[in-house]
């Protein structure tokens, strides 16, 4: 059976699902007992799993991640929720120095099987401090996997296989989608890491589209499709491991590609995914690998600066409409 | 010495006794291996805090948790690691306790409770924290104990983890092993108001205790785990002690922050193992013979281990991406998908 269920409500399914499954399983971080988060994705656990399992924490974010760390390495399984993906700059140490590195400094001693779930996304009008997508500054980090869910289906499997995973994971959710439905399978499922998602096959063009920019791509794939383009549209769901064999095959196929994320551009996903395409896929390209990314600015708060920052279905199709016409020049 | 012999056997004075000699004797060879250009990188000396690292770990199981620091190696020795398996870590040999990934600044041994040395400093205070945490939620009983330095005091990260134990009533020690130096900068110069008092502020019951005294640390810090065991702590010791060698065994001219005199004062008045050497023989529990025997046995130890480190095997090429994520061979294949 499956039902429409919002991000929000899927992300707590696999939460409580997971806890029921293995009580070594917590939750931790500011506000999740009672308050349930800002964002209300935590509402009801406490209820049911007591505050010895769903902790508030003070304003600590090193400290808590720290902890977090600590309780892995000794036979817990925390989940840790940060509550902006911004604060990731203040648990950096925690996270990249000690939680991703520990199992190899150990020579395979010591495991760290957390879960840090956090968010992305702009155009919130929360400005430069709320609103940014960090997921390509751990993405960088030898040791981090990272999921990136584009729909409540893929919160729910995916947060169920980072909870079993025994190795630091961090999950960046839509801070904007969490309120959005989508089909989920009343039973269990789990999605494993390092499975892309081919959600529209197409024949001219891929769209390759993290996160929020799956719903972006999808959208400018049937703009295009309408003026005869067929795109196809692919959702890596996870960065680190990511999907390379799909999306080099895609790439083959198509001969173009675009790569969206909502990542700064500089030196971000959609740089390294192109590249990869470029390294191993490039006598079958007619085109450049193109990048759309958020405009390598602070998030604006003006809602007239900060729509023009983020990768836009329109925006998305105009770049895909020049990649096919064969428009595409170099500066001499 | 402070403690009150009757209840300690002689088992216990010995064993602690060796344990400081084991440590001594490890870091003479760990420098002579750095002076002698065999170790590759550089290491940071524990010798003259032995008394800290024993009369601690002395109090604990090989099921309490500790973490350690960049100077760390006395902690490791102290918590029950086995030389060879350290020199072969330090050396970046295969049958190191971290298969030569660690290193001096990061070996953990994992079988004795040591959750590892950290070469940021004040970096493993959440860790030791969270293991306390386990403890708590898993009903286990067991204590963790966070050695720092007094440099990491000027962490924010304590602050924090403090609180929160403080909150929680975590089973978790704090000790910090004050010997008079952040790096190349005296206490006083970085260290405002007392360290006692940081942590008295949250509520924490905080102790000083003379660091060079072996039975004076052990004797506060069982007194100190049995009650963290019993949901008493979270506790804070400072410990008073001194740092024979530099920063790092690269300093070496030391002398625009500290003289050779303060140097040679601690070294002959306050040594830990000299002196608890003397009140072994003058309670008539071991006389000098046997002293320069335990010393000359130990040290005999040390240098067959390094001898044994020095002709192991490095760890083969094929494991340079092994163990950068638990259940995969081989991290390369894995982050593109080629394992799939």
């Amino acid at each position: 059976m499956t039902r429409e269920i919002t991000l929000s409500k899927a992300v707590n399914e696999a939460i409580a699902e997971e806890m029921r499954r293995d009580e070594t399983v917590f939750l931790i971080g500011e506000d999740v007992a009672e308050a349930g988060t800002p964002f209300k994705v935590t509402s009801g656990l406490v209820e049911e799993f007591g505050t010895d399992r769903v902790i508030d924490t003070p304003i600590s974010e090193p400290g808590f991640v720290g902890m977090a760390v600590g309780a892995a390495m000794t036979g817990s399984r925390p989940i840790v929720d940060l509550m902006f993906g911004d604060f990731i700059y203040l648990v950096m140490d925690q996270l990249c120095n000690q939680a991703a590195k520990t199992h190899y400094m150990s020579g395979g001693k010591l495991k760290v099987p957390m879960v840090l779930r956090t968010n992305l996304g702009a155009t919130r009008r929360s400005a430069a401090q709320h609103s940014q997508s960090l997921h390509a500054l751990v993405a960088h980090i030898p040791g981090l996997k990272v999921a990136m869910p584009s729909s409540a289906y893929e919160a729910k499997g995916l947060m169920k296989t980072a909870i079993r995973d025994d190795n630091p994971v961090v999950i960046f959710e839509d801070k904007l989608m969490y309120n959005d439905k989508a089909p989920v399978p009343e039973e269990e499922y789990l999605i494993p890491f390092g499975e892309a998602n081919v959600l529209r096959e197409g024949t001219d063009i891929t769209l390759i589209g993290t996160s929020s920019m799956r719903q972006v791509c999808e959208k400018a794939a049937e703009a295009l499709a309408k003026d005869g383009i067929s795109a196809e549209v692919i959702d890596p769901r996870t960065l680190v491991p990511l999907d390379e064999p799909t999306l080099l095959k895609s790439a083959r196929k198509t001969s173009r590609v675009i790569v969206v994320d909502e990542g700064h551009r500089n030196f971000g996903v959609t740089g390294e995914i192109a590249s990869r395409i470029n390294e191993k896929a490039f006598y079958h390209l007619d085109a450049p690998v193109l990048r759309l990314g958020a405009m390598d600015v602070p998030v604006p708060f003006s809602p007239a600066l900060e729509d023009l920052t983020v990768p836009t279905p329109d925006a998305v199709a105009a770049a895909a409409r020049s990649l096919v016409a064969g428009e595409m020049t170099h500066a001499a | 010495m402070a403690a009150d012999g009757s209840k300690h056997n002689t088992e216990d004075y010995l064993r602690m006794y060796r344990q400081m000699v084991r440590i001594r004797a490890f870091e003479d060879n760990a420098n002579q291996l750095y002076l002698s250009a065999k170790m590759p990188g550089l290491t940071h000396m524990y010798s003259g805090q032995e008394a800290v690292a024993v009369g601690i770990c002395e109090a604990l199981t090989d099921d309490d948790r500790i973490t350690s620091t960049h100077r760390g190696h006395g902690h490791c020795v102290a918590k029950g690691a086995d030389f060879k398996a350290m020199f072969c870590e330090l050396l970046g040999k295969a049958e190191g306790y971290c298969r030569g990934k660690g290193g001096s600044m990061h070996i953990a041994d994992q079988s004795h409770g040591n959750l590892g040395a950290n070469a940021i400093v004040g970096g493993s205070m959440g860790i030791a924290t969270g293991a306390a945490l386990t403890a708590k939620l898993q009903k286990t009983g067991h204590v963790a104990v966070c050695f720092f330095g007094d440099g990491a005091t000027a962490q924010g990260l304590w602050y924090e983890v403090m609180n929160m134990a403080a909150l929680w009533k975590l089973p978790v020690i704090y000790a910090c092993e004050n010997n008079g130096y952040s790096e190349y900068t005296k206490t006083e110069e970085i260290a405002a108001g007392s360290l006692t008092a940081r942590a008295e502020a949250f509520g924490i019951e905080a102790h000083s205790v003379d660091g060079q005294d072996v039975l004076a640390v052990n004797e506060l810090a069982q007194k100190l785990v049995a009650r963290a065991r019993k949901g008493e702590g979270p506790f804070f010791i400072e410990l008073k002690t001194y740092r024979y060698h530099g920063h790092h065994v690269g300093d070496i001219n030391r002398d625009y922050y500290r003289s050779k005199d303060e140097e040679a004062a601690w070294k002959t008045t306050r040594d830990p193992i000299t002196n608890f050497g003397k009140w072994l023989e003058g309670q008539g529990i071991v006389t000098a013979d046997e002293l320069v025997e335990i010393n000359n046995e130990i040290k005999a130890d040390a240098e067959a281990a390094v001898a044994y480190a020095e002709a192991a095997a490095y760890p083969p090429g094929e494991e340079v991406d092994a163990h950068v994520f638990a259940g995969v061979d081989h991290a390369l294949t894995y982050i593109d998908g080629a394992a799939k």
